[in-house]
Parts: structure tokens; sequence; C-alpha cells
């Protein structure tokens, strides 16, 4: 099981482990549809689907991979879809899916699936999220880029099935068989008499129909919506201010709250005072929890307020030497040859000798690389809603996996899961984040104490300070290269805090997340001259994981494991150019054979950029492939440098005061030193193989999403630490890319017939490599070390 | 105390504090959620609304310096009629999550009301303040260059042939 299923599992509330390693691979995808008449007599349609993973998977990195490169295939996972399909007396579509929009498009694109094999007009199509109801909808988890690849089949089986239903209720009402009938928008039409039946007069007949086992799917040469750039359902909400995030939630009577945290990591409150707190006007109660120490008003200023005059006691933290310094140290140490200290790190992958073959090697390249821990720092802090009575619960809130909000809050009140509601809002940017449930949990905990419905708002600073990390990680990567400057041996030696230990989610003591995009390396050695062998030959290579302890809590972030090792990897690689005397594009095509759809997509951005051809004075250029999630992604930046200059937001300094009138100012000041360059990106080239496209716009915008994150990642993102706590507490201390440092950006997208693959992540892990490669190409330094320092 | 402000051309009184920001005046007192919340330190510009016609960080706006000015916040920007960015950030399918789409909205028409055809510096002065998590700048860019040069405003539904 990949770790990207594992993900999807866990969220989706399951427990990871042994219980998801057995599962067979061989189950293949079966789509359950029963059908009913709805209450307003439309026809009602419950589509679940369980089975196995679609994609080829992140273990099998390319369909015309060389026979003689043994990877394991993928293990089949388990997946579920499960929607609601309501077609009403007017031909109105409603579809209800268990998948949370967080800005990936994901209600319009599942809708599109289903309008198509159903024939529906789309102009009449509506999505939205289902609540969350266990025994109605199935488990709920959106992540790992999964929710096309999962929900593509069940919903075309869908649309197609009800399709049938409709015209098998035309085909009785005309008297004419089935065979004589054919849809148009909306429409059941029958040519010979010219007679048209609109769907919205047979659904209450075709309710009452057996849906067919295996309705017959389109021909997809003949789509009318899948593959065309439609406009998203859910954009007039979101431009007029009416859609309604979690913390837009407003419920008669309601309280807000704010939670003082511990300033140290492993600190908890020893004693507090209420009284300041609770002189605040609008300051109703103050209590205990957990977390903290929860400040209860009549809004959220007072809340705040309140917070600000609470005087709390503080257990010491746990680690009060640790620092961003000794994090480095930690995992240092933690890839040092053992000595005494910590288990010895797990074999993620041994491929060959590689050990060994390096040994005897005469020419080696050796590079350690670190990435610092992230936050996810989505743009809607983390907030949710609890109303707690009569023993039951109703919970608003934006999450990317309702069921795991359910279980949680079930748990913390010990309540049963079924009195336990989930309303899951628009969220404000997921990015992993919010399929977590401690934010859940928290306000759980804090409505146990309040007499009406409470929303519980995390700051800013409570959302970078208190939160879930990406986990930092450094790695010695050592290659031995042949006469021709081509990797014999690759040994590749990681340590990173884990991920999926915390939910008992390692297989064979490896953590997945925290190797892949190494473990399937897609490079191999090309044959040697016209002596050689035909096909490129895999090289040995090790891959090793250490799992050092620190005291910061991991979880997934955009794009996972590969935010991180497929920088080191394409960084590397680059290095490995340099070494063998080889222009880096063309060092990668010989080392990715024809077919390989990682080689496509790297053939393709290299047309697009006119990679080869001369650049402005003082630009370079740089590229990185990779895949992820079923998808495979190349990048060209063109990256220049210059003098840090006002505007950019890695330069501290407060933004401007906020008087009305006052311009908007960002973070301006100059403020790195006066010899310093800064990179500028101008330009990023990406193109993209994702399988076949349900809405290109959706996957162009993804791509531009994914890049903008990762590239401010890499330019500005680390998590600092200092006495034991953490630091960075504000976009000032962790900024992110602003519209004037934001490269164009073109998007090529590769036509496929491949099954759909994730668009959500798989752009973010390539930008930073990119940008890195071009720096070397600029400066003949590599860049080993995340974020971006400026140049010197 | 009893404040009186005009919101969207109506007039509201609220009980706050006088250096309660218009920030939680208008989402927790009046029920005004498109103004959002992004960090309360004015850094992000989720808040950006217009006080007599010009862009400022309603979490840093105390209700006290409001005054008689009139309030405009994104329920008020295309309440009759979509605004013409509004048009272009739909033909541009500009959204994502969609958060910091009102703070996007506020501060470009703000620029556009000063500069009807801004230059691109003055649309990188007027949005830099503007953070978006999900990377919409590219689409922002483009969907205030279409507004700018008077471009045609083709209905985003239509894309496409989607019909
Ligand atoms: S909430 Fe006002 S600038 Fe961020
Ligand atoms: S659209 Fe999500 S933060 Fe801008």
């Amino acid at each position: 099981m990949s770790a990207r299923d594992l993900y999807k599992e866990l969220i989706a509330g399951r427990s990871a482990g042994s219980q998801a390693r057995g599962r067979s691979a061989d189950i293949s995808r079966r789509t359950f549809l029963s059908v009913s008449a709805s209450a307003t007599g439309g026809l009602l349609l419950a589509v679940s689907c369980k089975g196995k993973d679609p994609s080829p998977g992140a273990a099998s990195p390319g369909a015309a991979e060389p026979a003689a490169d043994v990877r394991p295939p993928p293990a089949g996972a388990a997946a579920e879809l499960n929607a609601w399909i309501h077609i009403d007396h007017a031909d109105h579509v409603t579809l209800r899916i268990a998948e949370s929009e967080m800005g990936q498009g994901i209600l319009t694109a599942l809708a599109m699936i289903l309008a198509e094999e159903l024939d529906a007009d789309w102009s009449k199509v509506s999505a939205e999220h289902a609540p969350c109801d266990a025994r109605r909808y199935g488990r709920q988890g959106t992540g790992g880029s999964s929710s096309i690849r999962q929900g593509w089949e069940p919903m075309k089986k869908a649309g197609a099935a009800a399709r049938a239903m409709l015209i098998a209720a035309a085909a009785e009402r005309l008297g004419v068989p089935a065979s004589e009938l054919t849809t148009e928008p909306c429409l059941v039409v029958h040519a010979a008499s010219g007679r048209k039946l609109p769907y919205g007069t047979l659904v209450a007949a075709a309710a009452r129909l057996q849906p067919p086992a295996e309705p017959t799917l389109k021909d997809p040469t003949t789509y009318r919506l899948v593959g065309k750039s439609i406009a998203r359902l859910d954009a007039p909400a979101k431009i007029t201010g009416q859609a309604v995030y979690g913390l837009d939630v407003r419920v008669p009577g309601m309280k807000f709250a704010v939670v003082a945290r511990p300033p140290a990591l492993g600190s908890s409150v020893a004693s507090f005072d209420a009284a300041k707190a609770l002189a605040v006007p609008g300051v109703e109660q103050v209590v205990q929890v957990p977390a903290g120490v929860a400040v209860i008003a009549a809004n959220t200023w007072a809340a705040l307020r309140g917070r600000d005059a609470l005087t709390v006691q503080w257990t010491p933290g746990t680690h009060p030497q640790l620092s961003t310094a000794g994090i480095t140290e930690t995992l240092a140490a933690a890839l040092r040859p053992s000595k005494t200290a910590g288990a010895a790190p797990a074999i993620a992958k041994a491929q060959g000798k590689a050990e060994a073959t390096l040994a005897r090697s005469k020419r080696r390249v050796v590079a350690t690389y670190e990435a610092p821990y992230l936050a996810h720092a989505t743009m809607e802090p983390l907030n949710c809603t609890v109303h707690l009575s009569d023993g039951k619960c109703k919970v608003w809130t934006g999450t990317q996996g309702p069921t795991r909000a359910q279980s949680t809050v079930a748990e913390a009140l010990g309540l049963a899961p079924e009195n336990v509601e989930i309303i899951t809002t628009f969220l404000g940017g997921g990015f992993g984040r919010r399929s977590q449930a401690d934010f859940v949990k928290e306000a759980a905990q804090v409505a146990k104490h309040v007499a009406a419905p409470v929303q519980l708002v995390w700051t800013r600073e409570d959302d970078l300070r208190a939160g879930f990390y990406r986990p930092a990680a450094m790695a010695t990567i050592e290659a031995a290269l042949d006469a021709r400057g081509f990797p014999s041996a690759w040994v590749h030696r990681i340590a990173s805090p884990s991920i999926l230990e915390q939910m008992n989610g390692l297989v064979d003591g490896v953590d997945q997340s925290s190797v892949e995009g190494v473990v399937n390396l897609p490079y191999s050695a090309p044959p040697n001259g016209w002596h050689g062998k035909p096909a490129n030959q895999a090289f040995p290579l090790l891959v090793t994981w250490a799992n050092p302890k620190l005291p910061l809590s991991t979880w997934f972030w955009r794009s996972v494991g590969s935010s991180q090792n497929a920088w080191m990897v394409e960084c590397f690689v680059d290095e490995l150019a340099r070494a063998a005397g080889q222009d880096p594009l063309q060092y990668r095509q010989k080392m990715l054979p024809d077919g390989m759809r990682h080689r496509r997509v790297l053939d393709e951005v290299a047309r697009l950029s006119g990679w080869g051809k001369p650049v402005a004075e003082g630009h370079a250029l740089g590229v990185a492939v990779h895949e992820s999630f079923g998808s495979y992604v190349a990048v060209v930046a063109e990256v220049s440098l210059a003098a840090a200059a006002a505007g950019a937001p890695g330069a501290p300094g407060a933004p401007g005061a906020g008087a009305p009138g006052a311009p908007a100012s960002p973070a301006s000041a100059a403020s790195a030193a006066p010899a310093s360059r800064e990179p500028r990106v101008h330009k990023l080239w990406c193109v993209v193989d994702a399988g076949r496209v349900v809405n290109p716009n959706t996957v162009a915008a993804q791509m531009e999403s994914g890049l903008i994150y990762g590239l401010s990642a890499a330019l500005y993102g680390k998590i600092d630490v200092a006495g034991g706590a953490i630091t960075t507490a504000s976009f000032a201390q962790y900024p992110a890319l602003r519209l004037p440092q934001c490269p164009d950006i073109e998007v090529v997208i590769l036509n496929s017939k491949a099954e759909p693959g994730g668009i959500g992540e798989p752009s973010t892990p390539v930008v930073a490599p990119a940008v890195c490669n071009a720096l070397l190409a600029l400066t003949g330094q590599p860049v080993r070390k995340l974020p971006i320092a400026p140049v010197t | 105390m009893s404040i009186q402000l005009t919101v969207n051309g109506i007039a509201r009184t609220v009980e706050a504090p006088p250096e309660m920001p218009l920030l939680w005046v208008l989402r927790d007192l009046l029920g005004l959620t498109g103004t959002k919340y992004g960090c309360g330190v004015a850094q992000c510009r989720a808040c950006t609304v217009h006080v007599g016609g010009a862009p400022v960080f309603a979490c840093q706006t105390p209700i006290s310096a409001v005054g008689a000015q009139p309030v405009t916040t994104i329920e008020g920007l295309g309440a009759a009629k979509l605004h013409v960015l509004q048009e272009a950030w739909l033909a541009e399918d500009v959204a994502q999550c969609g958060y910091c789409q009102p703070g996007q909205l506020m501060s470009a028409a703000a620029l556009l009301a000063q500069h009807p055809a801004p230059t691109e510096a003055q649309i990188d002065e007027a949005l830099m303040g503007n953070l978006c998590r999900c990377g919409t700048y590219p689409r922002i860019r483009k969907a205030i260059a279409r507004v700018a040069a008077g471009g045609a405003l083709a209905p985003a539904r239509a894309q496409d042939g989607a019909k």
C-alpha cells in the first residue's frame, strides 16, 4: 500500500498498519447503485463504490519502464466513494458528494463526469457537500489527490445507469423499443417519430425500475463535457462573499472562543487567574481545556481581548534546549553511522549491491540536503463550531475528513457517532492540514462547558505555532558514476521524523511517506554504446530511513514526502550531470527511456521552454521532473539574481498600518545585507500528464496553485524553534509569495488516455528543484538547504 | 456604546466598544461574513473593505475611526449587478478555495476606481498586500487586465462549447 493510499484510509477514519497491509490486490472495483423515489417524487440514486485504487500509483513510475526494473506492484487499496444523485421534475440534477471542496474544484469535476454520462443539461446541474452520515454516505475523506481517481468510474456508471433507466421509462411510455431511443441534454429522443420527453417527466417512472448492473458507457470521443474547460460551479458564491466557510457559520445565540496555548513545546497549564479576562466586556466564561485555557465570549474580538488579559502560569516545556540549529543537528546525528544511540535506520529499498558498487567506484558524488519543517498556513485559520444539546451534537467545520471528525467528536464527548452530525462547509484551503481533527476535538472540549453553540477560532499565531508540520528532512545521497558519467550505484540515506508512526502506519519498519519519490526513482542507466545492452539498466539502489525523535507534530503537507524528496533527488541529478559534464535535461532524457511518461513530459517541457536556446543575460534555466499521485509533471524555471528589493515578502518588517485610507502596503524594507542577491523567478513552464483530464481549466489552475505553493516554501518557508518553543508566529515570519513576485506560468496538459491522476499535489514537488537547478547553473553553487538563502 | 454606521448603503446601529475593529463588527455583530479574517495584524489583507471609497484593513480599523464614511464590503460590491471585476473573475475562473477573494476583489475595485487603466506596476502596488495561499495570482492579473483593457467579458459558463 502506498503512502497516499494509507493517507486516504487514515483521513477516512480507518486505522492503518497490519489491516491495511493484508488487503488483497485484486479486488475489482465495484459500484453499487440503489434507486428510490425522493420525497418530492424525483429520482434518487445512491452510489457507493468499494474496490481498488485505480491509479498506477506512486510505486509504478512509468508505463514503459524497462523490464529489468523490479519494483513491487502497488498493493490494492480499498477506496470508497459515495454520492447521492437527485433528478427532479424540472430536470434539475443535484449531486451530493462526500468529498470536501477546498479549492481543487472537485464538486465541479465529479458533477461533470456524472452529467456527461447522464447526458444532463449542464446549466441545470448543481453540486454540494453531503452531510456526514456514515450509514448513508459511507466514510468520507479528501486527500492524497484521490477524488477524481476514485470517483471517475463510479460517477460514470451512475450517470449511465440513470440515463438507461430514463430511456427504459420512456420506452414504456412511448411503446417503442429502448434501442430506438437516444438522448440529448435532459431529453429522451425518439428520432423516428420526432417525439422528445424531458427527463423530469420520466423520473417518477424511472424510480420504480432496477438499475442496470453494467450500463453502457459513452464512447469518450463523443464527450460533450469531460475534457472541456468549464467554469467552476462554486465560483459565483466565492466572488460575492456568499460562500460559507467554517468561520462564517452563524447560529442564533452562538458564542466565540479562543484558547490560550502553551508557549513552549510540551508545556501545559500550571494555574491561571481568570479575573482580568472576565473583566473584559463580552467575556462570559474562562475554562481550562486540554489544549490550554479557553476564553468564551459574545464575539471574537472580546474573546481575543480576554485572552490577552488572562494570566496563566505554564509548566516548563519538555525541550528547553531545542532550537532550529538543534533540529539540524538531530537530523545529522541520525544520518551518522550508528554509534550507540537510536535504532539503526530501516531499509526502504535494496536493489542490487549499491554499497559494494559504491565502495569499488573511483568516481563518486556525494551531497547532503536539508529541508525544514513547514506549516500549511491555510488562508482560513482553523476553526470549528459545535452545538451540544440533549446528548446530540452538531458540528460545522471545513474538514478534509468528516468521518474522522465525527468519530473524534463522538469520542471526546462520549456520544455515539450517530448522535454527531458533521456539516462540511467550504474549506479556506486544506493542503492536508484539515485532514487532522485536533481543532475539531478542541472545539468539542470547549463546547462541553458552553450551554450554547460555540465557535472555536484559531488565530493566525495559533495556526502557525500550535500546528502540525511537514516534517523536516535531511538526506545524504551518494552515487557512483560510470565512465560515461551515469550512475552505477545510488545510496540514499534519509533522516526524517515519521508521519505515519502516530497512526501505527509503518510498513516493515518504514514510513512510506518519508521515502516516496526515492524508492521509486525513475532513472536507469542508458545502454553503453552500440555494444551495450539494448535497454536501459536499473542501477543498484539502496534507500535507508532513520526516524529521529523531535517534539514537533508531523502531518501530511501538500504532496507529502515528494515535497522534500523530489527536491533532493532532482537537485542531486543536476549535480551528477555537472560532474558528468552533461546538459542536465539531456542527461535526464538519457536516463528515462522513450515511452516513459516522465520522458514525455520532460521532452515537451524542453520544447516549450526553448531549452538550449540562449536566455536573457544573467538568467538561467533549471529543470525537474517527478511523478506523484499518478500524475507526471516536468517544470523548467527561468531565474535570475537581483539585489533584495522592497516588496519582497521574505524581507521582514511590519506591513503598513491600517488606518482608513492607508494604501495596501505589504512587507517592505530591504533588510538583507547589501551585497546579497535573491533569486527572481521569471517564468515557469509546466507540462503535466495527469491521465484523462475531466476539466482542463481546473487542472491548469491546480498546477499553477501547486507551483506557487511550492515556490513559497522554497523561497521563504520554514518553522523556527528557539528555547523549545516555536517562534514562527505570523505571515511576516512565514512569508508566502505575493502577486508582484509571482512568475509567469505556462501550463501544458498532455493528451492521455490513462486513468485520471491526481491534480491537487503533483506540481508542488517539482518547483523547488527547478529553481535550485537554475541557481546552480547561474552560480555554480548547489542549493542544499531550504528555504533558499540569499546568494552573497 | 451605540455606534451608527452605513454599510453597503444601509444605516446600521451597533452596540460595541469604540476600539472594536470594523472586521469583527461586520462579521460578528452584523453577520456580514464575506469580509474575512486571515491574520488580524495587517499582513494578509483578507479583511479589505472600502471606507469612504478607500481600501482599508478592517482588522486594523477601529469602528470609532469610521464615523460617517460609508463602508462597502464584498456583499455590497456587486449587490445590484455583478461588478465588472466579478464578471472578469468568473471569466478567468480565478477563485480556488476562494477565501482570499473578497479581499482581492475589494483591493482591485479600489484600484480601478482610482486608475481605470492601471499599469502593471499599479496592479502590483495595489494587490501586493493581498495574500493568496492557493496561488491565484496569475489569474487575478489576467482578470484585472481584462477589465482594464475593456475586454469583452465572455460568460464563463459558455466556455469551450459546453452546451
Ligand atoms: S486580517 Fe486584516 S490584514 Fe489579515
Ligand atoms: S483562493 Fe484560496 S487563498 Fe486565495
